[in-house]
């Protein structure tokens, strides 16, 4: 455990595969059109399906991928503790930022990444004010309302009490039906 | 066969089965999921230290997330690079203050553009920290793992994101 005031680093190696996933994860995005405004906002708007047609396919890759792996004892999960307290308003208040900016925090590194200036300037001076906000609030709402409806790091399949895949295989179906529909349907 | 790397676009399936992929490396070799959100906290706490001193670590929210230069935050700065090596590969990187679908709403004034972009950032800033997680983290790494936190939250994003946006247009 560091208790040092200094600065505080991970190892090198550890560092530098973050920033190889980082390189790699920024230019998918870019080059999906994530790091567009025009882009997500189309989506919030309901007539530009690319981020959800992105977020769906990587879901459904990924689920498939990491549950094979942990099937053969290879990689472990890690899900997110959450609360109805947490992930309800937190989750709100996200989506009206994110239509109000129209980038998230990924994809607002992915913007400045491509030029956009309200990115840089407007969008990162909000989320760094923002986060200090809450970093200022968090003593007052920890043991309250953050957890209200507490469920823990609660995954779908020990909540229906049943094998990984008994969730798996049916939710890839469903994303599978989902994007064929928004194919069809054009959009 | 270069011509993959210049190309302006590339279809939504690739770039998600791409992104899906790399969440199974990130999984092998790092031990963590794709997040982002995080990183903002520390920057944020980080730059507050430069103004207020050392004793703001000891708030318990920095405490509880650890203001460091860890993976994640190497992750965020990656995403810039691999932002910027795409569009300048494509020919699609410009200095922009606004955006097309803004200006023709709202006009395109840049400090108004910038001044709603800051208040939006406050938003997302302090939501995804409430939610203990974005788009990437609960979005696409919680959601692909199942987990009831990141359901409940993906769902909220767009639910309050959707109605914002057709409020606001």
């Amino acid at each position: 455990m560091q208790t040092k005031k200094t600065a505080r680093f991970e190892d090198i190696p550890t560092l530098l595969w973050g920033l190889a996933f980082g390189i790699v994860f920024g230019f998918l995005l870019q080059k999906g059109g994530a790091t567009k405004y025009d882009v997500i906002i189309g989506q919030l708007l309901l007539t530009d399906f690319t981020v959800l047609e992105i977020m769906l396919s990587a879901v459904l890759t990924g689920m498939i991928g990491i549950y094979a792996m942990k099937s053969l004892g290879w990689v472990q999960l890690h899900p997110k503790s959450g609360s109805v307290g947490m992930n309800v308003i937190g989750g709100l208040i996200f989506g009206v930022g994110f239509a109000v900016l129209g980038y998230c925090p990924g994809t607002i590194a992915g913007a400045i990444g491509n030029g956009y200036l309200d990115a840089a300037v407007g969008g990162l001076a909000g989320i760094l004010i923002g986060s200090g906000l809450f970093a200022a609030f968090y003593p007052r709402i920890n043991q309250g309302i953050l957890k209200k409806g507490d469920f823990g790091d609660l995954t779908l399949p020990r909540l229906f009490k049943v094998n990984g895949w008994v969730v798996v295989v049916p939710v890839a179906g469903l994303i599978l039906l989902l994007l064929y529909w928004l194919e069809r349907a054009g959009l | 066969m270069m011509d993959i790397f210049t190309q302006v676009r590339w279809s939504p399936y690739v770039v998600g089965v791409g992104i899906g992929i790399l969440s199974w490396f990130t999984f092998l070799i790092s031990k963590r999921p794709i997040a982002c959100s995080t990183t903002f906290a520390r920057l944020s706490g980080m730059i507050e230290i430069l103004f207020r001193g050392g004793r703001v670590a000891q708030k318990p929210y920095y405490q509880k997330v650890q203001l460091m230069v860890d993976w994640q935050m190497m992750l965020v700065l990656g995403v810039v690079i691999g932002s910027l090596l795409s569009a300048l590969l494509s020919g699609d990187f410009r200095w922009q203050w606004v955006p097309l679908i803004w200006a023709s709403a709202f006009g395109s004034a840049p400090l108004r553009r910038i001044g709603v972009a800051l208040l939006g950032g406050v938003l997302i800033g302090f939501g995804a920290r409430w939610a203990d997680g974005c788009t990437s983290g609960h979005g696409i790494s919680g959601t692909l793992q199942l987990a009831v936190s990141s359901w409940i939250s993906a769902v909220c994003f767009f639910v309050g994101g959707i109605l914002t946006a057709l409020l606001i247009f």
